[in-house]
């Protein structure tokens, strides 16, 4: 079965030749037809150690994974760019210029019934609570504003540019006490999220790596998917996530302790995070009880091709009872 | 603002303010007949077959008691054709819903309820009125959603049914879940106990984004079109002050262990003006003021991109308490040291919770919910609210209680007209304050 999730993930994410980067890569990604932007940071391509020796199990074997370069968004996606996806009379006021067809037809999510920012605000701060498919659905729809391929990181991508490029717990070594310098955590977050991009960044310039919000990345959760790749070296590896739950979501959030919040700890979706939605089917949007969970954008520097990208897009959302 | 009302309004009105003075302490009366040993199957019947009655039918099937649905029924031939192929997915054993006990129509309901013991009731709230008098009539047990009315009339009616289910000690569960939510109850356990004195304020929100929309199709007559599009006309809503605030506003009462004696409001369409939104307001701001003069001030708004807020807070005599439905309870006295601070992790579905509670007392013959009583009063505070926010005016409870204008269209079918209709350009009339005749 791994070996067909790694199959299947060559398909998915291409591993051609790698593209160079020019050192002036990072970039601001306006989006077409509002006044809203967002930074995205180059991650040149590399090898590094996934993984930790220390870690829990499901962080076992540390073992060497390949990537190609990509870009990878310097915050969490905030509300500030997440609701003109999510309310389309608010995409009408937040634009500048009418809405192209072709993104007036993008899927959007059922609006919540109940209150998604719990309270912690929207201006900077970190979107909340939206699913795996959710956040797919909102990377297809810059896609459709910018002509640009955003998707979610995979684990091992969301893993590298975290540690970028060491092999410690934390970026800035193993020393849990300085955590309050780089992260929002279970002591120093009032148990809420903050504006992104107030505490210190990892050398690679990203913010928020650790804490404040969980992010979603695109594989399956498999508690021992690292043993497949044990003595190798895997490129581009990712299990694509074949059934609703769980997918992985990474970096730990405001709401966790410092034992979740290193370079490779792997937490888990689960349908309790739904048990909130009164209805059935339950949303395919939303995550009631998962206040803590927010994403975070990856471009490829080699962008697959229409069909792949139509592919990733376009997968039907599982049904949730 | 008094206006005469008929013999039998009045004998609606008079039993209702009797049982609202009464209050009502169930203990656990053990009842005769079925279920008693455990053994019998409990036979269901979902009235309302949407996502949200689906779910409720998914709760009840979850719980550890032998349960079996028998009976469905809707307006829409589809939402049930969708609502059986979800429940049949997940509790094929359970299901015992042959096409002849499946109904379609405005008079569903009478077909499905004498068919169970335990009947569901989730359609639209317009309709909760006459399906759960009619269950009591048939001396059936129910579980049924929030808010229980959209207008005095209805408010009356669910009131003296209510009074026959206790002289018939028929369980009634409504879905006001924070009823059933733990850290709602633990706070209320220690504010009861006087944790932070007596309640003297509060502010209660549901500022939220707003809900779905079902735009209008061709071939639909305005009926149907209503029937669909729901949540925007008041025979069927209420208005989100009613169908959603209903949750918020059920707090202020539950701590004030009563219901406000007056509201004033005010309320608009400032924001969500076009065809597609039927008559309904996106913001309400009311002061409910209780008969110890007590003050709670609610907000509700349906306002897209700016910030949103639902949950409660109060203040007491020696300290505050903060509530939401994400499991939030913290408790704090004046110097703002921690009275309490509930674990938001690892809590009990409160839907689930229940159902489990009810069919826990049908299964063992008992009669221990008539959750009705606080039901109804909370969705009348609310369309007290609506009656304020609509006119302009302070609304005092008791006249609002004795008011006949009904919502209700005068013949339920396809062909009828609603009360409101569109004008030529697809747009409803409004209430506008000052002028709009409420009570």
């Amino acid at each position: 079965m791994f070996k067909k999730l790694i199959a299947v993930a060559l398909i998915a994410y291409p591993c051609a030749q790698i593209s160079a980067q020019t050192s002036s890569d990072s970039y601001t990604q306006s989006i077409n037809g509002t006044k809203l932007k967002f930074d995205m940071q180059a991650i040149p391509a590399g090898k590094f150690k996934m993984g930790s020796k220390t870690g829990k199990p499901d962080e076992q074997p540390v073992h060497e994974v390949k990537l190609d370069a990509f870009w990878i968004g310097k915050h969490e996606v905030t509300w500030d760019i997440f609701e003109p996806f999510l309310y389309r009379d608010y995409e009408k006021q937040a634009s500048i210029s009418a809405i192209p067809a072709e993104v007036d037809a993008v899927t959007r999510p059922t609006k919540p019934y109940f209150d998604m920012t719990f309270g912690m605000g929207k201006e900077h701060q970190p979107a909340v609570a939206m699913t795996q498919y959710n956040a797919i659905q909102f990377c297809k729809w810059l896609y459709v504003r910018t002509g640009i391929f955003y998707r979610l990181p995979t684990e091992a991508e969301w893993e590298y540019a975290c540690k970028a490029g060491t092999e410690t717990n934390y970026s800035f070594g193993n020393d849990a006490a300085k955590l309050g310098d780089y992260a929002w955590y279970k002591d120093n977050s009032d148990n809420k999220t903050h504006q992104v991009g107030q505490k210190k960044p990892n050398t690679w310039g990203l913010f928020d790596m650790y804490g404040n919000v969980s992010e979603w990345t695109y594989d399956q959760y498999i508690a021992d998917f690292y043993s497949q790749s044990k003595d190798k070296t895997v490129e581009n590896p990712v299990a694509v996530p074949e059934k609703l739950y769980p997918n992985v979501v990474r970096g730990g959030s405001y709401d966790e302790t410092p034992n979740n919040l290193t370079s490779t700890a792997r937490l888990a979706s689960d349908p309790s995070w739904k048990q909130l939605d009164p209805q059935i089917p339950k949303s395919n949007w939303w995550f009631p009880e998962a206040p803590f969970v927010g994403m975070r954008l990856v471009r490829p520097v080699k962008t697959p091709s229409k069909a792949e990208i139509d592919a990733y897009y376009n997968k039907q959302p599982i049904k949730d009872f | 603002m008094k206006k005469p009302i008929n013999q039998q309004d009045r004998r609606d009105f008079l039993k209702a303010t009797a049982m609202l003075a009464g209050g009502a302490m169930l203990s656990s009366i053990p009842l005769a007949g079925a279920y008693a040993s455990g053994s019998d199957t409990i036979k269901i019947a979902l009235i309302g077959c949407g996502d949200r009655g689906t779910g409720a039918a998914f709760q009840a099937l979850s719980t550890k008691f032998n349960i079996k649905l028998v009976a469905m029924a809707d307006a829409f031939q589809d939402r049930l054709d969708s609502s059986y192929q979800s429940l049949s997915g997940k509790f094929a054993a359970k299901m015992d819903v042959p096409k002849e006990r499946q109904f379609v129509g405005f008079d569903a309901y009478l077909k499905a309820i004498p068919l169970a013991d335990v009947v569901l009731l989730t359609t639209p709230p317009g309709f909760r009125p006459i399906h759960f008098e009619e269950a009591v009539k048939q001396n059936k047990q129910v579980f049924m959603e929030k808010p229980v009315a959209v207008d005095a009339p209805g408010i009356r009616k669910v009131l003296a049914a209510a009074e026959e289910a206790k002289k018939k000690k028929l369980n009634v569960v409504v879905g006001l879940q924070r009823r059933y939510q733990t850290n709602y109850r633990e706070s209320m356990k220690r504010i009861n106990d006087g944790a932070i004195g007596d309640i003297m304020s509060g502010q209660v929100y549901w500022n939220s984004g707003g809900v779905w929309v079902r735009p209008r199709k061709a071939n639909q007559t305005e009926m149907e079109y209503q029937m669909r599009n729901w949540y925007y006309f008041n025979w069927l809503c209420g208005d989100h002050i009613v169908e959603q605030h209903v949750h918020n506003i059920d707090i202020a009462n539950w701590i004030k262990n009563g219901h406000p004696v007056s509201v004033q409001g005010t309320g608009s369409r400032a924001w969500r003006t076009g065809k597609d939104y039927g008559e309904i307001y996106d913001n309400h701001s009311i002061e409910l003021t209780y008969a110890d003069g007590a003050v709670i001030n609610s907000q509700c708004r349906h306002f897209e991109g700016i910030s949103n807020r639902v949950d409660e807070s109060f203040q007491g005599t020696k300290g505050k308490i903060y509530l939401s439905g994400s499991n939030q309870a913290i408790m704090k006295d004046y110097s703002g040291k921690e009275l309490y601070n509930h674990n938001t992790k690892g809590n009990a579905n409160p839907y689930q919770t229940e159902h489990d509670e009810l069919f826990d007392a049908v299964s063992k013959g008992e009669y221990r919910f008539s959750n009705v009583d606080y039901a109804a009063t909370s969705t009348f505070s609310a369309i007290i609210g609506r009656y304020a926010t609509y006119s302009g005016q302070t609304i005092k409870w008791d006249e609002a209680l004795a008011s006949n204008i009904s919502l209700m269209p005068e013949r339920f079918a396809w062909d009828a007209n609603p009360r409101l209709m569109p004008d030529e350009k697809g747009l409803y009339p409004i209430a506008i304050p000052g002028q709009a005749k409420v009570i």
